[in-house]
């Protein structure tokens, strides 16, 4: 179905109005629901129990604006250029708009990640192929960095040389494919 | 169409194998939420965006066969009946989101119906593979391999700090949900569960009823899933999910013996009058029917039953939602009558098996 206000994103939110026994029936997309003031709270599908909950956690900022306002450009200004979005709107919807939204709220994601994640803000998983070899390389390089210090503190210096040497020979490789990739 | 072929063509091939513990692990299941660069997301794109998307998952994948899951095929939700649809969401293969509130949703749904991707749900893609049993690692694999050969073809949102890009920012990093659904009445009829959902929480899992958040656990089926997407590998992710199963199958498992210990006869009785009334009834609410078959799949796990095979709550559990009710109908049912309806399709799956039975005895 069609948002029937601006006939052009999908409806996404659907409520009826019931005044005087009178029946009408909405379908708008949620940037449209928000430009008319219709209320979130007429979400009426399961499925947004979470993201009003959501919505909350992220609301719960308000307090942060304030600590890093010399800082930070203000939060309610912020607004994506690829799709749109206002920061604001995000922490309404708890979504967001498009990938952009990810580089243009950054700032004021590594609280909401680290309340949602239990206090993770960096994938460690996995990288997609396509994003080439560096990353893994580099994946590989922090891994063999982590062994080199767990071999160094068990005093197992002989092994230890062995993923020094090869965590140079990474380094190598990254500073030689780097150049335009890192 | 004869109840035996409505049966043959509703229960999808994986279900009617068993997998590993799967006295008490009904399904295991892994999804990726996977986004594709150029476009926003559903939250906010147009319908030319959405329609793209579309086009190119049917012209990349569409009549494509994969592995052992055979041939892709593309649904439209906007060319399905509202039957159809809740078939695809009892099934477990679409999610109701996707079924009721993505107008630019699709889904290609693999031969066997091991795979499907959702498209323009929550997230632009979402893999899902479905495994009998207790089998998150190999899901986890399938799941990856599929992801890789997808990826072959599109290119995904990802960030090297935060992983993949998603809509929502609790599924941002590995973009993975595990789940498996267990069958734990013994839990429940102690009253442990009570004590255990809570420090499952505690743990960083959810644990929900059969169709996912705000739903009930029918028929004593929880669904147990990770909840932290960022920091932690996918194998880690799915390993401190499994620990956690494998702990509630042992907690279920000695609870049974408990009951079978302190109950005996009155447990056995318990299982007995569900077997009759899911074989007699003539009207049965599906709160009603849940329980009874809940009842019945412990008293086959226990031994007590001995002819029906163990898969019947798995596929009642489905064959008697409203969708299926429906099809199996030909048409739509007012609540009532589909409470005489599915008392007639139990009847007719219990009969389903002395039938086969008997061809057993013969042979």
């Amino acid at each position: 179905m069609i948002c029937q206000e601006c006939k052009q994103r999908p409806a996404t939110m659907h409520f009826t109005k019931i005044i005087n026994g009178e029946k009408t029936e909405f379908h708008l997309c949620e940037q449209c629901a928000r430009e008319h003031g219709h209320m979130f709270t007429f979400y009426g599908n399961d499925d947004f129990s979470l993201n009003n909950l959501l919505a909350g956690l992220l609301n719960f900022q308000a307090p942060m604006k304030e600590m890093t306002a010399n800082a930070f450009p203000n939060p309610d200004v912020l607004q994506c250029e690829t799709c749109q979005m206002t920061y604001h709107q995000f922490t309404q919807i708890g979504r967001f708009g498009c990938v952009d939204c990810y580089r243009t709220f950054a700032r004021y994601l590594p609280p909401i990640l680290k309340r949602l994640h239990s206090g993770n803000t960096a994938h460690s998983g996995k990288i997609p192929k396509r994003k080439g070899g560096v990353l893994h390389l580099r994946k590989q390089l922090a891994m063999l960095k982590q062994k080199l210090q767990e071999l160094v503190a068990r005093e197992e210096f002989e092994r230890a040389a062995e993923v020094r040497d090869q965590i140079r020979s990474l380094e190598d490789e990254l500073r030689r494919r780097g150049e335009g990739d890192m | 169409m004869s109840f035996e072929k409505f049966f043959n063509t509703a229960v999808s091939a994986w279900m009617s194998q068993e997998g590993p513990d799967s006295d008490i692990v009904l399904s295991s299941r892994i999804r990726l939420a996977r986004n594709i660069v150029d476009f926003r997301f559903p939250t906010l794109f147009s319908s030319e965006e959405a329609m793209q998307i579309i086009t190119l998952f049917e012209r990349t994948f569409a009549h494509r066969s994969y592995g052992g899951a055979g041939r892709f095929e593309l649904l439209k939700m906007s060319e399905l009946q509202p039957i159809e649809k809740r078939v695809l969401v009892e099934k477990h293969l679409i999610s109701p989101h996707l079924a009721e509130d993505s107008p630019f949703g699709a889904c290609l749904l693999s031969e066997n119906e091991e795979i499907s991707i959702m498209i323009n749900e929550e997230d632009h893609i979402r893999i899902q593979c479905l495994f009998p049993g207790l089998q998150l690692a190999e899901a986890l694999e399938a799941a990856s391999e599929l992801d890789d050969w997808i990826e072959g073809y599109v290119n995904y949102a990802f960030d090297e700090r935060l992983g993949y890009l998603t809509s929502c920012p609790t599924n941002v990093g590995t973009g993975l949900r595990a789940s498996v659904m267990m069958h734990l009445p013994a839990l429940v009829l102690t009253q442990q569960i009570n004590r255990i959902i809570p420090a499952i929480n505690q743990l960083g899992l959810v644990v929900r009823g059969t169709y996912g958040e705000g739903s009930e656990a029918l028929g004593n089926i929880f669904q147990i899933s990770n909840q932290i997407t960022l920091g932690k590998s996918e194998e880690d992710i799915v390993a401190d999910l499994h620990t956690i199963v494998q702990q509630l199958i042992a907690q279920e498992r000695a609870a049974r013996q408990a009951l079978v210990k302190t109950l005996g006869i009155q447990l056995e009785d318990k299982v007995f009058r569900s077997y009759g009334i899911l074989a007699n009834c003539r009207v049965i609410e599906s709160k009603e029917a849940a329980q009874c078959l809940s009842d019945v799949r412990l008293g086959i796990d226990l031994g007590y039953i001995k002819n029906i095979s163990r898969n019947i709550l798995n596929e009642l559990m489905i064959l008697t939602q409203p969708g299926f009710l429906q099809q199996y109908a030909g048409g739509a049912l007012r609540p009532e009558e589909r409470d005489v309806r599915r008392a007639a399709l139990i009847r007719e799956r219990l009969k389903m098996e002395e039938r086969r039975k008997m061809e057993g005895d013969e042979r």
